[in-house]
């Protein structure tokens, strides 16, 4: 209701150039500011994407030294000069001057550090798990969707038993068989959650099959694969973004917990799920090493949690 | 009717009684991302005791906001900005929630447009009546209040009503539903009833039945009425006066007849240019369409709104300022929104539109030999399994035989669940037929689906859709989706010619050439058929299948449309296909008409043949039914009964003997009528003997002093 | 119905199949490690392949299958490799354990989600509704391991109120459910509220609630008995799922604290390769998976008279 045009009636024969599709995309981008949770969400999340690209400028140390004595150190504390430890190049000694503003862990580690490029570790791996589970939904809600017949029934019913199955067990069933490398972890993620999305574009597309354009397609002999992707995929974007954000930030949760029980990324990686998992012996007795960590993951996905919400309403706003 | 107008105007005559309802100066806003919104202007209206007021206008003219303000239900961002509302001499504006939960549903009671939808899904019909007395009498207990429940829906006229009070909403049809919601509104005997669109959602012998209905109210209870509408004739049929509104605005307001035959607002006067009555002709009488469009609320003209659209707009005159409501016949309560009516010579006053040269049909394009369309329904059940019976038939379409002529426009005529748009779907090669032939061009198209068929054949056999919003894929511009089926049909690939022919087709379409890089979203309903009827026509098809092509549309925009179908098929000699359910636009621009019912066709003639006696008995009481807008012709009334059978289980013999008014005994329901040929081309599906069908008198007639 | 709970059946009996014929697939790839986890890590590999062979992992992997599908229609579950003990004398103590847990966090997640997502959803954008839609986004963002170092770093660490662990065999003790139950509640509870806030607000919107108004009905006749039943139909069966949600959320709940949970036992097996027993419990998720989409299928019937069974 908002831009319907009154143009004057005569054909004027200048014709406007066509907006670029990049700023299109901008453009729309732009309107979360009329909602402030959506607003805010985008600035956690690019918060963390501005740390993780920037990471080796803001991380004081090295993820993985160690440094002995501030091994479980209370954030703000530094070591007191003269202390010796291991270190890469042999025996070294502690001048004062390191500090670990939030604190050391188990290994003497700088929890900060560890955070700052854990960040990297998360935001690498999580979009990436979460784009391949998108590429085989949509492939397979498409399919069930718009075929519908018997590839609708074997591609629904293999969904329902994936689905019907505890996730974690499915994970954990799956790292233990395979691993815990960064390739079976993605695999794992995307087996677990393309039937979840394959139900909602299967749902978005049963209802978009039926409009009058998807019918003009057909009746000009458009090929299904068209008619998929070029007709129905685009207009069916907006609730998936939506839901994609949500999903990345389950993804999150997922990588984090699969972390936490042991089968996340090989240990030397700072993902968090690994960092509240090495500490998780001393969250009794000194909690910031996971604390930390905890309240890094909880706020992007807070804040992606909030971008979903954000653009939610401002899509239903049209 | 007409007649009605008498007996009830004595009423209001005999007892000038206070108005019941007392609207003034009434400014009613909604509020939204873009600002404030007006919605309704200075609105004024009276409703005395047992007078039935109609609120006609097109969408977004605000009809539907003055029924929520009388009920003071805005939702969470309309406001009454100022004015009074008095009801009974009590103002609403300053009664507590409490005060107007006691009127609402007992005072003043209301009919929706979705009957459906007003329904909550999850309850026993017969306890939504009931709670309606339990809530407003004192004392009443709820077997007492059941009770009464089903008595009324007794007095709606609804067969079996202690099955219906058992009954959840979906469990009866839409015109049961819209009685069920109209036993819900006289429940506790209200002083007002508001009706918005009340039938709008239903099927044209449907809505007959609830229109008559209506009428009766208003007679034995006395109850007054506001009638919203956005159909003319329908208001004609029901109402005593009318206030004919135009972009939130009241354009002019008088006693029922006097709209009709002295209309003073050029507003009003263009309406009735738009509505294909009777004595329209698509060749001798062409409709003359209002030009331009509804100006959006937050972009109305200073003065008068309908300024920019009026041909006898004066500047100076009718640019500045709130026009006023001006009063032309004190004692008619005429009074129009115009600075200028007592200034306008209609009589010398003729809205150019050319008459055009009657086509000459050519030779046969489309020739359909008893096609059938079955669709198979697979019960799994197992007693089905074991008793042999786990496939039956939706018979969408049986033995359809017609033909299409070059130039010529066939119309099908049908209510819904009649199988008109699966015949399209199988015509257009979506589906296939299930036998029969379906011979275009030569070629038969009956077993081959879509993917199947030549580029040339799908070309020439092109389709506009039904509904604006659905008809274009939203994320494309205009200038993709045409140059797409230019590329597709391979009529042109050089990306700087395929635009060029773009830019030509909307030209042609009479749009300007700037909306090439539109999107849908930017365009209203209008233009958006606009671009659909330019896409069916890039491949200068043979023959276009319209589907409905006008009745999403307001009255205005659908007398453009039309007129611009017309021409184009004319320019580029198609055959038109078009499928409808409105009898006034099919009356008005098909040269054949095809009556179907339940998946069979009942009659087929040239429009004339079909409008005029020997009908079939479906045509007649379908040709009863249509609601017209003109007070010059008379009607003879015949309203059905029952219900649609289920497709799935129709009548052995003639479909319609369920429903049929002069049914003649054991025959009809046994077996299948026999298809007579009247004359060489008029068919009629009917066990009746020919020559007892033409002694029937015709439907409708035209009073020779028009 | 009874068509209805047959169909069920079998299809239960189907999932069982795909996802044991699954399991045991994709657990083949680990088998060789079996000897050094039951014996030890310095066996030597003609000990390995001996117990390989006494235990009757040499057989093909077929023979093998229907092998253990005779024993669980038999009733027998098994050995498992981990515990040296029948799978069945473990699994079902475990179960109860979690079912204890399981039966608090619904107590209190249900009547809480629910009431607050229908305050929320009752009137969209008021102040009540920003506030329980904000905690509940806040509450679902923060994964089970995390609130559950907040809870523990506050209540434990800083206030010192409660125990961080739950013992096991000891006597059943109150306040260590605590800590377990409100993590499970804050995690599960925010989705439900959404869904309750999402439904009850559709339904204040739709043209029934506006009849029932406009029928001159006090404003609580129109909620409870109008916009409520509508409202429930679709957070119902997430409400249902949750249960199914449940065994996999316990599964951190438990490893956290300690708990002698179901979760905890699956973890264990699932990272010990103990075949026998990661099979009783899939099978145990899948009964429970089955059955409450099951109750959800049927109780939504119930709520929606839309609905027939097919």
């Amino acid at each position: 209701m908002t831009s319907v045009p009154t143009d004057p009636g005569p054909a004027d024969s200048v014709i406007p150039r066509r907006q670029h599709p990049a700023l299109r995309s901008i453009k729309a981008i732009g309107l979360i500011r009329e909602s402030w949770v959506g607003t805010i969400g985008l600035g956690i999340v690019l918060f963390w994407v501005l740390i993780a690209v920037f990471a080796p400028v803001l991380a004081p140390y090295d993820p993985t030294q160690q440094i002995g004595p501030l091994l479980n150190a209370s954030p703000m504390s530094c070591a007191e000069p003269g202390q010796r430890y291991l270190n890469d190049q042999g025996i070294a000694t502690t001048d004062g001057s390191e500090c670990f503003w939030l604190g050391g862990d188990q290994l003497g580690q700088d929890v900060l550090s560890r955070i700052i490029y854990g960040a990297q570790s998360v935001l690498f791996f999580a979009p990436l798990a979460t784009a391949c589970a998108y590429a085989v939904g949509i492939a397979m809600g498409l399919l069930a969707g718009y075929k519908r017949g018997w590839i609708d029934d074997v591609l629904s019913r293999i969904g329902d038993i994936i689905l019907s199955f505890p996730v974690l067990v499915l994970y954990v069933v799956i790292i233990t068989a395979f691993g815990p490398s960064d390739l079976n972890i993605v695999l794992a993620v995307t087996f677990a959650s393309a039937p979840g999305i394959m139900r909602i574009v299967r749902g978005l597309v049963l209802d978009l099959r039926n409009r009058d354009y998807v019918g003009a397609a057909q009746t000009r002999g458009e090929s299904s694969l068209y008619i998929m992707f070029v007709e129905i995929l685009p207009n069916a974007r907006g609730p998936l973004i939506v839901d994609a954000c949500l999903r990345l930030g389950y993804t999150t949760i997922t990588l984090g917990v699969l972390g936490f029980l042991g089968l996340g990324l090989p240990p030397p990686d700072p993902n968090w799920g690994n960092l509240i998992a090495e500490n998780r012996e001393v969250v009794f007795t000194s909690p910031h090493s996971t604390l930390f960590p905890c309240i890094a993951i909880s706020s992007l996905v807070l804040g992606l949690n909030m971008l979903a919400d954000g653009l939610r309403e401002v899509s239903l706003k049209d | 009717m007409p007649e009605q107008a008498t007996p009830v105007l004595d009423k209001t005559t005999a007892a000038p009684a206070a108005p019941v309802l007392e609207i003034r100066d009434l400014n009613l806003s909604y509020f939204t991302r873009a600002g404030e919104i007006p919605a309704v202007i200075d609105f004024s209206l009276d409703v005395r005791p047992g007078e039935a007021v109609g609120l006609v206008g097109e969408s977004g003219c605000g009809k539907s906001t003055v029924a929520m303000a009388v009920m003071r239900y805005m939702g969470g961002n309309g406001r009454i900005m100022s004015g009074s509302i008095k009801f009974k001499g009590r103002d609403m504006m300053t009664m507590s929630e409490e005060e107007l939960r006691q009127l609402r549903g007992s005072e003043i009671a209301m009919v929706y447009q979705e009957p459906m939808a007003a329904l909550n899904p999850s309850m026993k019909i017969g306890d939504q009546l009931a709670e309606v007395p339990m809530y407003h009498e004192s004392g009443i207990s709820y077997p007492q209040a059941w009770e009464r429940a089903r008595e009324m829906l007794g007095n709606v006229r609804l067969p079996d009503p202690e099955r219906v009070m058992q009954a959840y909403p979906h469990q009866i049809s839409g015109g049961q539903q819209q009685r069920v919601v109209i036993a819900m509104a006289l429940l506790s005997n209200p002083s007002l009833l508001l009706l918005d669109e009340p039938t709008t959602a239903l099927d044209v012998t449907v809505e007959a039945g609830i229109v008559e209905l209506i009428r009766d109210i208003s007679q034995q209870f006395g109850t007054s009425m506001l009638y919203i509408s956005h159909n003319l004739g329908l208001i004609l049929d029901t109402c005593d006066r009318v206030c004919v509104m135009y972009s939130g605005e009241v354009a002019e307001e008088s006693a029922i007849r006097e709209i009709f035959t002295n209309p003073c607002h050029p507003y009003t006067r263009g309406l009735f240019g738009c509505i294909p009555t009777p004595g329209k002709d698509k060749n001798a009488h062409p409709l003359t369409p209002i030009r331009g469009q509804l100006p959006l609320p937050h972009q109305r003209p200073d003065g008068c709104n309908f300024g920019p659209r009026c041909d006898h707009f004066r500047a100076g005159v009718c640019d500045h300022g709130l026009v006023e409501m001006e009063t032309v016949d004190a004692h008619l309560n005429h009074r129009a929104r115009c600075r200028r009516w007592d200034e306008i010579d209609w009589d010398n006053y003729r809205v150019e539109s050319e008459a055009r040269p009657a086509m000459e049909a050519g030779e046969v394009v489309l020739d359909i030999k008893q096609m059938q369309k079955y669709y198979p329904i697979y019960d799994r059940s197992l007693t089905a399994v074991l008793s042999g019976g786990s496939v039956r038939y939706v018979k969408a379409n049986e033995e359809l035989s017609f033909e299409a002529r070059k130039k010529q426009t066939v119309a099908i005529v049908g209510e819904s669940g009649c199988g008109k748009s699966t015949f399209a779907k199988v015509l257009m090669g979506l589906e296939t037929a299930t036998n029969g032939e379906l011979t275009f061009n030569g070629v038969d198209l009956a077993d081959k689906p879509v993917q199947k068929r030549r580029k040339e054949m799908i070309r020439s056999l092109q389709m506009v859709f039904q509904n604006p919003n659905d008809t274009l894929n939203p994320s494309m511009t205009v200038g993709q989706a045409i140059g797409r089926v230019i590329r597709k049909f391979e009529i042109e690939r050089n990306p700087h010619r395929v635009q060029q022919m773009v830019l030509d087709l909307l030209d042609m379409v009479k749009l300007p050439r700037s909306f090439i890089n539109r999107r849908p979203r930017q365009l209203s309903g209008g233009q958006k058929q606009r671009i659909g009827v330019a896409r069916a026509f890039a491949g200068k098809p043979a023959m276009v299948i319209a589907d409905e092509p006008v009745s999403a549309l307001d009255v205005s925009v659908q007398a453009a449309v039309t007129g611009l179908l017309m021409d184009i098929q004319a320019e580029y000699e198609t055959t038109l296909l078009f499928i409808s359910h409105d009898l006034g636009v099919v009356r008005y621009l098909a040269d054949r008409v095809v009556v179907m019912y339940l998946g069979q066709i009942m009659e087929q003639g040239t429009t004339d043949e079909v409008f005029s006696p020997p009908y079939h008995p479906y045509t007649e009481a379908l040709l009863s039914a249509v609601p017209i807008a003109d007070v010059t012709v008379k009607k003879k009334r015949i309203i059905l009964e029952g219900t649609l059978p289920s497709v799935l289980n129709p009548p052995a013999g003639c479909p319609f003997c369920t429903r049929c008014p002069r049914k003649i005994g054991q025959i009809c329901e046994d077996v299948p009528p026999p298809d007579v040929e009247v004359v060489p081309g008029h068919r009629i599906r009917c066990h009746i003997p020919v020559d007892e069908l033409k002694d029937v008198e015709p439907v409708i007639q035209i009073a020779a002093d028009a | 119905m009874v068509i209805f709970l047959a169909k069920r059946a079998a299809y239960m009996v189907l999932t069982m199949i795909a996802v044991s014929i699954l399991l045991i697939l994709l657990l083949e790839v680990n088998v060789g490690t079996l000897p050094t986890r039951v014996l030890g890590p310095y066996i030597t590999q003609e000990q390995a392949a001996h117990w390989l062979e006494a235990e009757g992992y040499n057989r093909p992997i077929y023979v093998r299958y229907f092998e253990w599908i005779g024993d669980m229609l038999s009733g027998d579950f098994g050995e498992s490799t981990r515990f040296r003990e029948p799978v069945s004398d473990i699994l079902w103590d475990r179960l109860g354990n979690t079912g204890i847990l399981a039966f608090f966090v619904f107590a209190i997640m249900v009547p809480l989600s629910l009431g607050l997502g229908i305050l929320s959803g009752m009137k969209e954008g008021s102040r009540m509704d920003r506030s329980i839609s904000f905690l509940s986004v806040v509450t679902t963002s923060v994964p089970e391991f995390a609130s559950a170092v907040l809870l523990s770093t506050i209540f434990v660490f800083a206030l010192g109120w409660l125990e961080g662990t739950v013992g096991s065999g000891s006597a059943f003790n109150w306040t260590q459910m605590i800590l377990p139950v409100s993590v499970l509640v804050l995690y599960g509870f925010g989705y439900i509220a959404r869904m309750m806030r999402a439904s009850m607000a559709e339904v204040m919107q739709s043209p029934y609630i506006r009849t029932a108004v406009l029928k001159g009905l006090p404003y609580r006749r129109v909620i409870l008995r109008h916009a409520l039943r509508n409202a429930l139909i679709a957070p119902f069966t997430v409400i249902i799922l949750q249960i199914n949600w449940l065994l996999s959320g316990v599964i951190v709940v438990e490893f956290f604290f300690s708990y002698d949970g179901f979760g905890a036992l699956l973890l264990e097996a699932a990272q010990n390769t103990d075949i026998d027993l990661i099979q009783a419990c899939a099978m145990v998720a899948v009964v429970v998976a089955v059955g409450t989409q099951t109750i959800a299928d049927i109780g939504y019937t119930y709520l929606n008279p839309r609905i027939r069974f097919t």
